[in-house]
């Protein structure tokens, strides 16, 4: 019985590392770099509804939304854009620079010291013995809504088309129509809103927020992305959910839970050796 | 005396600098002129140079992304400063201890080095900057949990501090020993070859560069260094504790090679202490929550440096009006401007061949033969 619960609690772990590492694959895949402010977004998303909770819940997490798009939009234009066609190194470098730089603003804004953001009171679900949140349950539903909307939406929709495109051949997309600045614009755009609601998740879970509450999952939804092949939007959601369950299991476990992020880490680092492009990458032959 | 001025004096004048620069300072340490809170960020100083210039072997030489150089560290900070707190009641509190600990601490890194070089070797580009991360992130975890009697978990590691004052002479002499390994390497045919791999790994391999065993010794070389600064972090602290090799000590690091420009060991060491000694300073005058304001201008100034040197759109400007460019206005040695950009690009990593040297028919100058065009032996 319990073995269900830590289960059904890691897949909603993992369906909020899903929904971050998307948002990693995704910008991978079209700009071809590593956004690791990406993870400040998500700090970003807990402040916008600390702010605007003393409003409404709803009001606060669309707003959070909102903004954190805008945060993403403009994060690309200003300190990306300039460097597009520039080392892949740089780039990480700026990317670093960005994540700073958004932290040290929420600290002058907000201090480091930690803030108590609760949106609501949900409440447990209980079967007998079982004993769920309901966080985690409604956790778990929006994941996979989200993932199941994405999927439809790269697949069927032409923006979604076009994103494809982009990511498999830049510049013959650019031949055939399509506007790369804008599908790149729209790829942060997505990628921030789901960092957002990430945000909104974990502040369902833990309801505490501070300056560099977004690194350490950020860093863990990456490593997820680069589990399941990052580049590949299926691949980002069997990593997130992977991790997930793997984090709550290993949690679970008095003796090894010190060591779950050594554990997490140690399972990318075996993989990687056992299959270089992650689960579901595509391997990519370099030519001369 | 011809000897001596064959001597390329570009290729010694970081040994010079550092050099003069130690002595002046312990001539001042030893009659008194020194603050103590000065010593102590020389020291840091130090330490900084030995991180940034071994990491920019493996981030501007070999071309590869390392996001877990403070792992490294750890590893050297804690094996190295255990062995140092065993020895210290048999040997004392000296010299012969610190060099074992320093052994112990490099082998012990070094041994990681090699471990993360064999990802290396299967891997590339982001895939290998989240292994390296992820083997930072594991080092400290595995430290961070240890029992109070081994490693002092949460705690700490309890090390000895040396308490002599000229502490922070050792460290800039294992400063030059790292720039004489670092540089007498990348200056070799070894290092031709590891430049050789960052610049086409493809074509490297074609040429018959071993690209497996390069790698690994620039992994390993690498590490070793990382691992001797961190002993000698631990004996500049009272209780070494593993919340300080985070993922940001290793940004901080790359961000020194970054800023002093990839691939020159000249910028890397000026950039490392300059940006060491500001952070000290900076934190002792900005306190409470104007310390942040020292992240936000870091965080600036970083994002403006990288856009301002790699962004295709300021190549133009760049390449009229740079540093190198006004050093050559100085001395007076304006290239042509047709070559410019070329023979810069070459200029900038030491271990290049010139390419007007290669591609001129003049031998005459030294003992190489020119190749004899074979004879038609091939129908």
């Amino acid at each position: 019985m319990n073995l269900l619960i830590t289960f059904v609690n890691g897949l909603s772990l993992g369906g909020i590392y899903a929904m971050i590492a998307l948002g990693y694959t995704m910008v991978y895949g079209i700009a071809k770099m590593l956004n690791f402010a990406h993870g400040d977004i998500i700090m970003v998303g807990g402040y916008t509804i600390l702010l605007f909770l003393s409003v409404n819940p709803i009001a606060a997490i669309i707003a959070s939304v909102i903004f954190c798009m805008a945060v993403g939009i403009v994060i690309e234009k200003v300190a990306y854009k300039p460097l597009r066609g520039a080392s892949p190194l740089a780039v990480l470098i700026t990317a670093i620079g960005v994540s700073y730089l958004l932290q040290s603003i929420a600290q002058m804004i907000f201090g480091s010291a930690p803030k108590f953001v609760v949106i609501a009171n949900l409440g447990t679900l209980k079967f007998g013995e079982l004993a769920i949140g309901y966080n985690t349950i409604i956790t778990l539903a929006c994941s996979v809504v989200v993932m199941i909307v994405l999927n439809l939406f790269v697949k069927f929709s032409k923006t979604g088309r076009a994103m494809v495109a982009v990511s498999e051949d830049k510049g013959a997309a650019q031949l055939m129509g399509i506007n790369v600045n804008s599908i790149i614009m729209i790829t942060f755009a997505i990628g921030s809103a789901l960092a957002s609601l990430a945000s909104l998740f974990f502040l369902l879970k833990a309801p505490t927020i501070n300056p560099t509450f977004g690194s350490l999952p950020g860093i863990k939804a990456f490593t997820a992305a680069v589990i399941g092949g990052i580049g590949s939007i299926p691949g980002a959601m069997v990593g997130g959910l992977l991790l997930g369950v793997i984090e709550c299991f290993a949690q679970s476990v008095p003796a090894v839970s010190p060591y779950t992020d050594a554990i997490e880490f140690s399972i990318l680092i075996i993989l990687l050796l056992v299959k270089p492009t992650g689960l579901l990458g595509k391997k990519r032959r370099e030519k001369v | 005396m011809s000897k001596l001025a064959n001597i390329k004096w570009k290729h010694y004048i970081n040994y010079i600098v550092v050099g003069i620069f130690t002595i002046v300072t312990s001539i001042l340490a030893f009659s008194g002129g020194l603050q103590q809170s000065l010593i102590y960020k020389l020291e840091e100083v130090a330490i900084n140079i030995i991180l940034a210039v071994s990491l920019s072997l493996v981030v501007g030489f070999l071309g590869e992304l390392s996001l877990g150089h403070a792992g490294f560290m750890c590893v050297g900070a804690y094996l190295g400063g255990k062995a140092a707190a065993l020895l210290v009641p048999v040997l004392g509190n000296g010299i012969p201890t610190l060099l074992i600990s320093l052994l112990i601490g490099g082998i012990c890194a070094g041994l990681c080095g090699f471990i993360i070089g064999i990802p290396a070797l299967r891997l590339k580009g982001d895939y290998l900057a989240i292994t390296t991360l992820a083997f930072g992130e594991i080092v400290r975890t595995i430290f961070q949990n240890t029992s109070a009697e081994t490693f002092g978990g949460a705690i700490g590691l309890k090390t000895p501090r040396f308490d002599k004052h000229y502490f922070f002479i050792i460290c800039f002499i294992i400063v030059l020993l790292t720039l004489a390994v670092v540089q007498n390497l990348i200056r070799s045919k070894h290092g031709r070859a590891i430049t050789a791999i960052r610049d086409n790994e493809i074509a490297a391999r074609a040429t018959g560069i071993n690209v497996t065993s390069y790698k690994l010794i620039g992994f390993i070389v690498s590490a070793i260094f990382a691992g001797l600064a961190g002993v000698l972090f631990s004996y500049t602290q009272n209780n070494v504790s593993s919340s300080t090799f985070d993922y940001n000590y290793s940004i901080e690091i790359l961000v020194m090679v970054v800023l002093g420009g990839m691939g020159s060991i000249n910028g890397t060491i000026i950039s490392a202490a300059l940006i060491t000694y500001l952070n000290k300073q900076l934190a002792t005058v900005l306190t409470g929550d104007l310390a942040v304001l020292k992240d936000l201008v870091y965080a600036l100034i970083l994002i403006v440096i990288v856009i301002y040197n790699n962004s295709p759109a300021f190549k133009n400007f760049r390449d009229k009006y740079n540093l190198a460019n006004l050093i050559k206005l100085i001395t007076r040695n304006r290239a042509s401007k047709g070559d410019a950009d070329d023979t810069r690009r070459w200029d900038v990593v030491p271990t290049k061949i010139k390419m007007d040297a290669l591609l001129s028919t003049d031998f005459v100058v030294n003992d190489v033969e020119p190749d004899k065009p074979k004879e038609k032996d091939n129908e």
